[in-house]
């Protein structure tokens, strides 16, 4: 490879351009974030909420948007495209345009003078033309960069020459005419394309009258109307009369699984899309009657059926399966639906509005990229990769991740994202970084001895907050309260320029301590610290008062209460941060081998993975063989499993870095990030060996589950898919000719004791029964199913099986397919299959030469073990449980620990590859440091007052805590200490503090409420 | 009984789970008393036992800790 450079461009800033940037610029490679629009974000902040879990979309993002925007690393150039990509993988001459702004972002303060006294009104793009925005404009009100920006085509002065009126408002002489586009030109080792999707445009598309009927509005657009902070602030009404709806009707697959429009591709996020909206409508308007006409419900993620059979139960949505033919508007802005039962019968509805759940389709402007990229697109015009290499584009050096290369929802763009940084390294250069220093630190102000002076800042977050609470007087009330210096209220805190305003206020009130009242820390405490540290403060001067997620949002119908609450919240946060001293973070040193857990295709794959960046692996396997489950996977749609396992099994074998450990067992995990230890033992020898190393991945698969149901075990023709396979590999079919072969999916899956999707078993079946019909042209095959999944381009394959003429049979899981074995007495006996079939409305009897099961995927048992061993977490289904289901999908809440393959969750071969290079790629984040810093929240001892009684060893959960046998005193070890404070609560000397909660910063918090002194009172 | 207006209940919340349930109560939009006034801590067990008979001495209403 020769050359290697240590910058890299990523095009489209959306969340998956945003995470592959941040991963490169932690392992201490240059970034060039190249965004067509005048924002980084893509289409995440247009959403309101994310499922499942109903986080705040804008919430989650924001403080990866702000990282993203701070990093050193990082250099973000919006409104630009690319011109030309030309050279080689590691030398890649990259030319972008970087459009004029007119506006110049030094001189710019966001104040939005200059929008309203616009005279132009242009439909806004983010709020997807439900309200108008001037010519020169903010994407956003949380935008990064947060400056405005002139839309040329549509300014009055640089199309006619007349107006100037920005100019003429701007306080800060910011309007610059004259902007020019500049040209750019980077030397850049690698390129990820990141540039995401469009939405369907169901504008004269079928007979839904979207644009013609006022009440017909896109999910995109009803996302907007949900939004506390969309143009309707977060008011559900229609457009015909002001409203509130009492019924919507969402109509799924608008643009998507359609041979008519060429997008025979499923666009894998609609589904839970269209629950998520049903649920959060009716929780703005309680009598709600949503209703959601379906094909197929593909609620195949991890959680995703948990939250679908909530919606059915808990939101009493209505799933109505048919195909909705037609839409007619009535007299008073109603809709009627015309649509087609399964059965044949045509129904009609009335419902007061519509939601079309838009597909999603390659961006307009993919073939003009792919073209100066140099790059080929597939046969539905998304960016073309394969399925053993999902994240390679069809140019060396060239990666494609997010939803431009195939439909997808969040977490796994995040995990493709990770991965194609691990592809990428290949091209790069990486230096083992010494302890993390920022380039442009300012000095920090010491605050030792100095008088508290506190600044609080109480958010609004839209409506979120101020919905309820009455904010300004919470800031009014806090002004009064002691050490207060300053005290106001903002917008959006966490937005780019009500930082500035934080960072402002420390400079012009001397500020040293700074309390913001406003969401959760857990999401938004590590963007403050940073901002504060920027204007000099140690970042633990700070305090935050949670008056939205635990006030606001839950006293909702009590605004007086939830703002007595808000006033001791900021009471509380004030008085502890009165107390608040500045911290020190220590530095750990990083031991740059990992461990990666399990050799199947995701272990096999992180251990190539980091062992190519030059790091060495300790790959363990339980078995005698590598591969895993891949051994029984002989099928994929033209790509030979099997060649790739041998090719994977070669590279590992003749990689010097990697060592394996065959048949090998793990009986105790030690230490934190960066410095684990492991005891492994040899299970023939039963030697035990210790490993030292900085990181662990999680990757010990899952296995199929062994059923009861359907007669499984009593018949060989009864046999799993898994089995199957294997069958139609080895060509050792019963010995009669095969007419009948009937399939049974959902075997385990949800239900009750499973409630979740197995995610590939649709596809499997699906991808066995053309390899039957390729071998048996005439076998006739029944699949019943619950609802076919073949989410993404997998759909073509059930197209594909349809044509062939096998019968889909739908069935309920109250009413599951019943199986006889014909003569019991017949080791070889036929099968008899009943099933209801809803086409037919009637029962259908198969004589069935095969019956084969779609078996569900089980969590392995010593996941327990293992999950303790690591102090991780496992869901109730038993699969581990990763930190953040949307934005942190591979990483455990427990630092220097990741997960990847099915251990995380049921996937296909195609993403488990991608979350194993993710899996290695988060983990090279730091293992290519040579030091982190350690949390400053520790423990701390006043030896003078311990009497080395030795109780705090025994609470201490990490071993951070010994006491020295000579001085008789306990010392604690700062790198292991978690700062939890069980010995601190344990000591009954007074010995032991926790810096940042000490016992006098609780106390003073809980003192400073109102509330009668008992003492006083009696 | 505090005089004024409504009741305080002193609540130590672990970081790590209760504090979080306190947020998933909220993001899931559970509505309960105002009289829960949050504490962060890093762990329940960092709650002394002086903690609670200073917060009843101070007045308070209730305590949880919830870890």
């Amino acid at each position: 490879m020769g050359l290697k450079s240590r910058t890299v461009m990523v095009i489209g800033a959306g969340i998956a351009g945003i995470q592959a940037s941040l991963d490169l610029a932690e392992m201490g490679l240059d970034v060039h974030l190249v965004e067509e629009t005048p924002t980084i974000g893509g289409r995440m902040p247009q959403l309101d909420k994310t499922f499942p879990t109903n986080d705040c979309s804008m919430c989650i993002l924001a403080p990866k948007m702000s990282e993203c925007a701070r990093h050193d690393n990082i250099t973000i150039h919006i409104n630009s495209q690319i011109d030309s990509v030309i050279g080689n993988p590691g030398d890649f001459t990259a030319k972008i345009i970087e459009k004029a702004k007119y506006v110049d972002p030094e001189k710019c303060v966001s104040c939005g003078l200059c929008e309203e006294k616009c005279p132009v009104k242009i439909d806004d793009e983010f709020d997807e033309g439900l309200r108008t925005r001037g010519a020169i404009s903010r994407y956003f009100l949380q935008s990064i960069p947060a400056e405005y920006t002139i839309d040329e085509e549509n300014c009055l002065y640089l199309t006619k020459g007349v107006c100037q009126l920005c100019e003429k408002v701007c306080p800060a002489d910011a309007i610059n005419y004259e902007d020019e586009d500049k040209k750019i030109e980077l030397n850049v080792g690698a390129v990820i394309v990141s540039t995401g999707i469009d939405p369907f445009d169901p504008i004269g598309f079928g007979h839904f009258g979207y644009h013609k009927f006022e009440n017909v509005v896109t999910s995109l657009d009803f996302e907007r109307m949900l939004s506390a902070s969309g143009p309707m602030g977060g008011h559900v009404v229609r457009a015909s009369d002001k409203k509130e709806p009492k019924s919507i009707a969402f109509i799924q697959c608008v643009g998507s699984r359609d041979e008519s429009i060429d997008h025979n591709y499923c666009s894998s996020a609609c589904c839970m899309f269209a629950i998520k909206e049903a649920t959060i409508a009716k929780e703005h308007i309680k009598d709600l009657s949503p209703s959601i006409f379906y094909m197929d419900i593909r609620a195949f993620g991890k959680d995703f059926d948990k939250y679908y059979e909530k919606a059915k139960d808990t939101y009493n949505v209505d799933f109505v399966k048919s195909k909705v033919s037609e839409i007619t508007e009535e007299n008073n802005g109603d809709l009627k639906l015309r649509y087609v039962l399964e059965n044949g019968d045509v129904k009609f509805k009335t419902f007061d509005m519509v939601v079309l759940s838009i597909g999603l389709q390659p961006r307009k402007n993919v073939p003009k990229l792919a073209d100066k990229l140099d790059i080929k697109l597939n046969e539905y015009g998304f960016i073309r990769s394969d399925k053993f290499n999902p994240l390679q584009t069809t140019r060396k050096g060239i990666y494609v991740c997010g939803t431009a290369n195939e439909p997808k929802d969040i977490p796994e763009s995040v995990i493709s994202s990770s991965g194609a940084v691990a592809e990428a390294l290949k091209y790069l250069r990486l230096d083992r970084q010494e302890l993390e220093e920022k380039k442009n630190a300012v000095p920090q102000i010491d605050e030792t001895g100095d008088r508290p002076r506190v600044g609080t800042f109480v958010c609004h977050c839209g409506i979120n907050i101020a919905g309820v609470v009455d904010v300004k007087n919470v800031a009014e009330e806090s002004a009064k309260l002691p050490n207060v210096e300053h005290s106001e209220d903002l917008m959006y805190a966490c937005s780019q320029d009500c930082m500035n305003t934080i960072k402002k206020r420390i400079k012009e009130h001397n500020l040293n301590r700074v309390v913001v009242a406003a969401c959760t820390p857990r999401t938004h405490e590590p963007l403050f610290r940073e901002t504060i540290s920027e204007a000099g403060l140690n970042p633990y001067l700070f305090e935050m008062a949670n008056i939205r997620d635990q006030c606001s949002w839950a006293h909702m119908d009590e605004p007086e209460k939830a703002t007595e609450k808000s006033k001791d919240l900021v009471n509380m946060g004030v008085a502890k941060a009165r107390n608040i001293t500045s911290l020190d973070r220590l530095p750990i040193e990083i031991n740059p081998k990992s461990l990666v857990i399990g050799a199947g295709l995701a272990g096999m794959t992180t251990a190539l993975s980091i062992a190519e960046s030059g790091h060495e692996v300790f790959l363990i396997e339980k078995e005698n063989e590598l591969g895993g489950n891949m051994r029984k996977i002989f099928y994929n749609f033209g790509n030979d499993p099997q060649v790739k396992l041998q090719d994977m099994i070669k590279k590992i074998s003749d990689n010097e870095l990697i060592h394996l450990y065959k048949n090998t067992e793990i009986s105790e995990i030690s230490g934190y990030i960066g410095n684990f230890k492991t005891k492994i033992i040899d299970k023939d020898t039963n030697k035990d060996k210790f490993l030292e190393h900085g990181a662990v991945i999680v990757a010990t698969g899952a296995n199929e589950h062994k059923t009861k149901e359907y007669c499984y075990g009593e018949s060989d023709r009864i046999i799993t898919q898994v089995e199957f396979e294997k069958m139609l590999h080895e060509g050792a079919f019963p010995k009669q000719k095969l007419k009948n072969v009937v399939m049974i999916q959902c075997v385990g899956s949800r239900e009750k004791e499973r409630m979740y999707c197995s995610r590939v078993c649709c596809t499997k079946s699906i991808k066995n029964a053309l390899t039957l019909k390729e071998k048996f042209p005439n076998v006739n095959i029944y699949v019943a199913y619950r609802d076919i999944r073949t989410y993404g381009f997998r759909e073509k394959y059930y197209t594909q099986l349809r044509d062939k003429g096998a019968m889909f049979i739908n069935y309920d899981v109250d009413n599951k397919p019943d199986v006889k074995i014909v003569d019991e007495f017949d080791p070889d006996s036929k099968v008899n299959v009943t099933v209801f079939d809803p086409i037919m409305d009637k029962e259908v009897e198969v004589e069935a030469d095969l019956l084969v099961l779609a078996a569900a995927i089980d969590a392995p048992e010593e996941n327990n073990d293992l999950a303790k061993m690591l102090k991780i977490s496992l869901n109730t289904d038993g699969m581990f449980l990763e930190a953040h289901v949307k934005l942190r999908p591979v990483d455990f809440a427990t630092e220097g620990i990741f997960v990847a393959g099915l251990a995380h969750h049921p996937k296909d071969m195609d993403e488990t590859i991608a979350q194993s290079k993710a899996a290695a790629s988060r983990a090279m984040t730091f293992l290519n440091k040579k030091a982190i810093l350690a949390e400053g929240t520790i423990a701390e001892i006043n030896t003078a007052r311990c009497t080395g009684c030795g109780y705090c060893e025994e609470v201490c959960a990490y071993k951070a805590i010994e006491v020295d046998p000579e001085e008789e005193v306990a010392v604690i070890n700062d790198a292991l200490c978690k700062g939890c404070g069980a010995c601190v609560a344990s000591c009954r000397c007074g010995a032991l503090d926790l810096r940042g909660f000490s016992n006098e910063q609780l106390f003073a918090a809980f003192d400073s409420l109102e509330m009668t002194d008992i003492l006083i009172n009696n | 009984m505090s005089n004024k207006s409504q009741p305080k209940i002193i609540s130590f919340l672990c970081k790590w789970c209760s504090y979080t349930g306190a947020d998933l109560a909220g993001i899931n939009r559970s509505q309960y008393s105002p009289a829960i006034l949050p504490i962060k801590v890093m762990c329940s067990s960092r709650v002394d036992p002086v903690f609670l008979v200073k917060s009843y001495l101070r007045g308070a209403d209730g305590i949880l800790v919830g870890g």
